[in-house]
């Protein structure tokens, strides 16, 4: 049986301490090119206390359907991001996943491609979910190149769903299913 | 697509409120061959009042891992028992199954065995699980027999588990792979 | 070997470990590295491995003290190694039926440096002999997945049979496994310390 199960080429998995967690987000929220990658909202300037309450009313109820984790680095544990499975619906097997890096220093090294291999494998040989989804806006290049490398294919677009800086944009759907993934597993780094 | 889902030959499912279903539950549980063919627990009586509790307080939580169903005769609409999944684990696929007929008029003429039928249906085409697990004490051979005719295989025992009436007795563990099921289903 | 019946003799220390209650200041931080074992978490429960932070654990901890003052059901302990009094693992009997004399057994040793020196056995004994004379259970049980060979070990070797075979109950790492429970009766266990 696989064992570091959460454990990747240059990120492991770990817990999502709510505590940990409301600061980390509170901070990388103030670099509002974080934010509006990754949120539909408006961008706004959230304090610890007030993430870390909406956090651990978040998870009180959904504790099974939410799966959540930080993202850290091999090389020094740092806390890069998190990422998880929000909202799995377990009679069809199937979840959406989200994830995000905090500082634009770790943007581009590879961190979120590796963090989300990891995460797959956990969700089709510990869940055995059947597919997941995502969700990703057209402005962000970066991260779409960095699903399909994992495996991810694009489904559909909900067109001009967005309206920032004078344009709108498209919302990208993207799924995995779980054939597709056994499949890669022989041609990928993480076994 | 199969839209009869919850309505099986003899009997159907149903969801109804706590204040419907206290009094006859309650009433069922005054009858202690039925509660010890049933549960693991001393038998007890609960008031009518302390069962629509008990049963209104598990209704309002959102049930993730328990599904819970009435079971009425379809002649006469009678409220004859009761059947439901719990424990689900869902990233295996397994689950428990619960039934108990408290109408005594209803035992031996295949209410129960119609809706285990029922139940597995629900279980392996609508929550497509894997496979359901049930434990039934070595006395209640009434109940053994209807589960074996729904397709279950026996997979050990619990040995001397209970003690009842100065002697102990033997929890029987049984199994359905969802594959047997749908063999026996053809 | 009537000396393991008296009174005197301590139910709760063994020779190299002893069974001691949660240290709510220093054991957090140990529980989280074992949750983020998915070797450890995999071999000790059905449940998706998750990894909790200390703050979590710590709230785990609170919730079965709180369910060791209301339930009556739940005996929970902590294994250390007698030398120095550090974390190796727990040990729990739960769902305790009284008037059945029944109960579950489950118990885990977390780091992998701290396994195959019997620590894991010595704890069995104790909580052996903690449910059948203090207890005065009637039989044990315990469920253990078809891919913990070693556990399957020392719980046979400790006196449990295979009693019951759940097919394919357990879905990781892409196939299927069985679970097996083991148990164990009173006048067994008895028969085998003469």
């Amino acid at each position: 049986m696989k064992n570091d199960l959460l454990t990747g080429a240059l990120v492991r998995l770990a817990a999502f301490d709510p505590q940990t967690m409301a600061e980390a987000l509170s901070r990388w929220g103030r670099d509002s090119e974080y934010w509006r990658l990754l949120a539909a909202d408006p961008a706004r300037l959230h304090s610890a206390k007030a993430t870390r309450e909406w956090l651990e009313k978040e998870m009180d109820n959904k504790l099974s359907s939410f799966y959540l984790f930080s993202i850290r680095t091999l090389e020094d544990d740092s806390l890069v991001g998190e990422i998880g499975l929000e909202g799995v619906v377990w009679s069809h097997s199937e979840s959406f996943v989200g994830i995000s890096l905090g500082e634009r220093r770790n943007w581009g090294k590879g961190y979120g491609t590796d963090a989300m291999r990891i995460l797959l494998r956990y969700a089709f040989t510990e869940l055995n979910l059947a597919r997941v989804s995502l969700d990703v806006f057209e402005y962000n290049p970066r991260a779409i190149r960095s699903y399909e490398k994992a495996g991810f294919k694009v489904e559909g677009r909900a067109r001009q769903f967005l309206n920032r800086d004078g344009r709108r944009w498209d919302l990208i759907f993207m799924g995995i299913l779980r054939d597709e993934w056994l499949n890669r597993k022989q041609t990928s780094t993480i076994a | 697509m199969n839209n009869e889902l919850l309505t099986g030959d003899l009997i159907r499912l149903t969801a109804e409120d706590p204040q419907i279903y206290a009094e006859t539950f309650s009433r069922w549980g005054r009858d202690s061959e039925y509660t010890r063919l049933l549960d693991n627990d001393p038998a007890r009586m609960p008031s009518i009042t302390k069962t629509k509790e008990w049963f209104e307080k598990f209704s309002e939580k959102e049930q993730v891992n328990e599904t819970f169903f009435l079971v009425r005769s379809l002649e006469g609409n009678t409220l004859i028992g009761f059947v439901g999944l719990f424990g689900i684990e869902w990233n295996h696929g397994d689950a428990w199954v619960g039934i108990g007929i408290g109408d005594r008029q209803y035992w031996g003429k295949g209410y129960g065995t119609d809706a285990m039928r029922v139940i597995l249906r629900y279980a392996f085409t609508e929550l497509n699980l894997h496979r359901i697990t049930l434990g039934v004490f070595e006395y209640n051979s009434r109940a053994i027999r209807s589960y074996e005719k729904a397709g279950f295989i026996i997979e050990g025992r619990f040995r001397q588990q209970l003690h009842r009436e100065g002697r102990h007795w033997d929890e029987i563990m049984m199994g359905i792979l969802r594959e047997e099921w749908m063999e026996n289903e053809k | 070997m009537s000396d393991m019946m008296e009174i005197q003799t301590p139910l709760f220390e063994g020779q190299l470990i002893c069974l001691a209650p949660i240290d709510h200041d220093k054991d957090p931080e140990i529980e989280s590295q074992w949750t983020h074992d998915s070797e450890f978490m995999r071999m000790l429960s059905t449940e998706p491995m998750r990894p909790l932070s200390p703050a979590q654990v710590k709230k785990k901890y609170e919730a079965i003290e709180k369910d060791l003052e209301e339930s009556k059901n739940l005996f929970y302990f902590t294994i250390r190694l007698r030398a120095d009094d550090h974390l190796l693992g727990f040990a729990r009997l739960y769902w305790v039926e009284w008037t059945n004399g029944a109960g579950m057994l489950k118990l885990g040793i977390g780091s992998r440096t701290d396994r195959g020196h019997g620590y894991g056995s010595e704890a069995l004994r104790l909580m052996l002999r903690y449910a059948f004379t203090e207890l005065n259970l009637h039989r044990l049980s315990a469920t253990i997945p078809e891919y913990n060979p070693v556990a399957l070990h020392v719980f046979a070797k400790a006196g449990f049979v295979e009693e019951v075979r759940r097919r394919q109950a357990i879905n990781r790492d892409g196939r299927r496994w069985d679970l097996i429970h083991v148990g164990i009766l009173r006048e067994e266990w008895l028969a085998r310390l003469a």
